[in-house]
C-alpha cells in the first residue's frame, strides 16, 4: 500500500513546478504544457483521496474525467490562439504580446 | 521498502524529471517528449492505485491527442527555434537516443506496475478484475446515475471548444 501523503507530496512537487513553467517561461507552447501539468497534479490528487483516503469513494476517479475533457477543450482553444497570434504577430513570445498593457 | 513502494517511488521520479524537463527545456519539441514522460508515468501511479479506467483516458487522451496537437502547433509556428537545435558530439543521435531510452523506461515502468498490483489482490479478486476489465464497470455506474448532466455539459464544452478553435485557427477569407 502506498502511503497517501507519498502521492499527495508527488501531486504538490508537480503542481509547483508546472506553477514555476507558467510564471517563468515566455514561450506560450511552453506556458500551455506546464498548465496540463497543474491540471494532471490536481488528478493525481483525486485518484489519491479516491483509494487512499479515510473513506473511499469512486467520486475521485470521475472528477479527473472531467477535469481531462476541460484540460482538452482548453488545450484546442489555447493551441487556436497560438497559431491566430503567429499569423497576425508573428511571435510567441508572450513578451511580445502587450498591446493591452496600458 | 515493499516492492509496491519502490515502484511508486520510481514513478514519481519519472513524472518529477518529466515535469522538471518540461519547463526547463528551450525547445518546445523538447518539452513536449519530457510531458509525455510525465503523462506516462502518471498513468502508472493511476494503475497501482486501481483507477485503470483512468489511466487509459490519460494516454489515450494526453499521448494520443494532447500531445500531437502540440506537436503539430510546434512544427508551424516555431521554426526559427527548431532552426537552432543544440548539436550533440554524434549530430542529433545522442540526446534522440536518451529520449527513446528514457520512452521505454517509462514502458517498463507501467507495466511493472500491472505486474506488481496484480498480486497485490486475493486470487479470487484478481479473477473478478480480470473478468471485469478492471473498474470500468464502476465508473460507468457512478458517471451515468450520479454525474449524468455534467458529462452531457462535458460533452456541450468539448463540441463549443471545437467549433471555437476551428474559428480562431481559420485564415481570414
Amino acid at each position: 500500500m502506498i502511503p497517501l501523503n507519498a502521492v499527495l507530496a508527488v501531486s504538490a512537487v508537480l503542481f509547483a513546478i508546472g506553477a514555476v513553467g507558467v510564471l517563468t517561461r515566455r514561450n506560450i507552447l511552453i506556458v500551455l504544457m506546464g498548465l496540463e501539468l497543474m491540471l494532471n497534479a490536481a488528478n493525481l490528487s483525486f485518484v489519491a483521496f479516491s483509494r487512499l483516503s479515510a473513506r473511499p469513494g469512486m467520486t475521485g476517479q470521475i472528477f479527473p474525467v472531467f477535469i481531462i475533457a476541460v484540460a482538452a477543450g482548453e488545450v484546442a482553444i489555447g493551441l487556436a490562439i497560438v497559431i491566430a497570434l503567429y499569423r497576425n504577430r508573428d511571435t510567441v513570445n508572450l513578451d511580445d504580446v502587450n498591446i493591452l498593457k496600458g | 521498502m515493499s516492492p509496491s513502494l519502490a515502484l511508486f517511488s520510481a514513478l514519481a521520479a519519472v513524472v518529477v524529471c518529466g515535469g522538471l524537463g518540461v519547463v526547463t527545456r528551450k525547445n518546445p519539441v523538447h518539452a513536449a517528449i519530457f510531458l509525455v514522460l510525465t503523462i506516462f508515468g502518471i498513468a502508472g501511479i493511476y494503475i497501482m492505485l486501481e483507477a485503470e479506467f483512468l489511466a487509459a483516458v490519460q494516454v489515450l487522451v494526453y499521448a494520443g491527442g494532447i500531445l500531437v496537437l502540440f506537436l503539430f502547433v510546434i512544427m508551424l509556428v516555431d521554426l526559427e527555434e527548431r532552426g537552432r537545435l543544440p548539436r550533440g558530439p554524434l549530430g542529433m543521435k545522442a540526446p534522440r537516443m536518451a529520449v527513446v531510452l528514457a520512452l521505454a523506461g517509462a514502458l517498463l515502468l507501467v507495466l511493472g506496475g500491472v505486474w506488481a498490483t496484480l498480486p497485490d489482490t486475493a486470487p479470487g479478486a484478481s479473477n473478478a478484475l480480470r473478468a471485469d476489465g478492471g473498474n470500468l464497470e464502476t465508473v460507468a455506474m457512478v458517471m451515468f446515475r450520479h454525474f449524468l448532466l455534467p458529462f452531457e455539459l462535458a460533452s456541450v464544452l468539448l463540441l463549443v471548444a471545437m467549433i471555437g478553435a476551428i474559428v480562431l485557427a481559420k485564415p481570414k477569407v
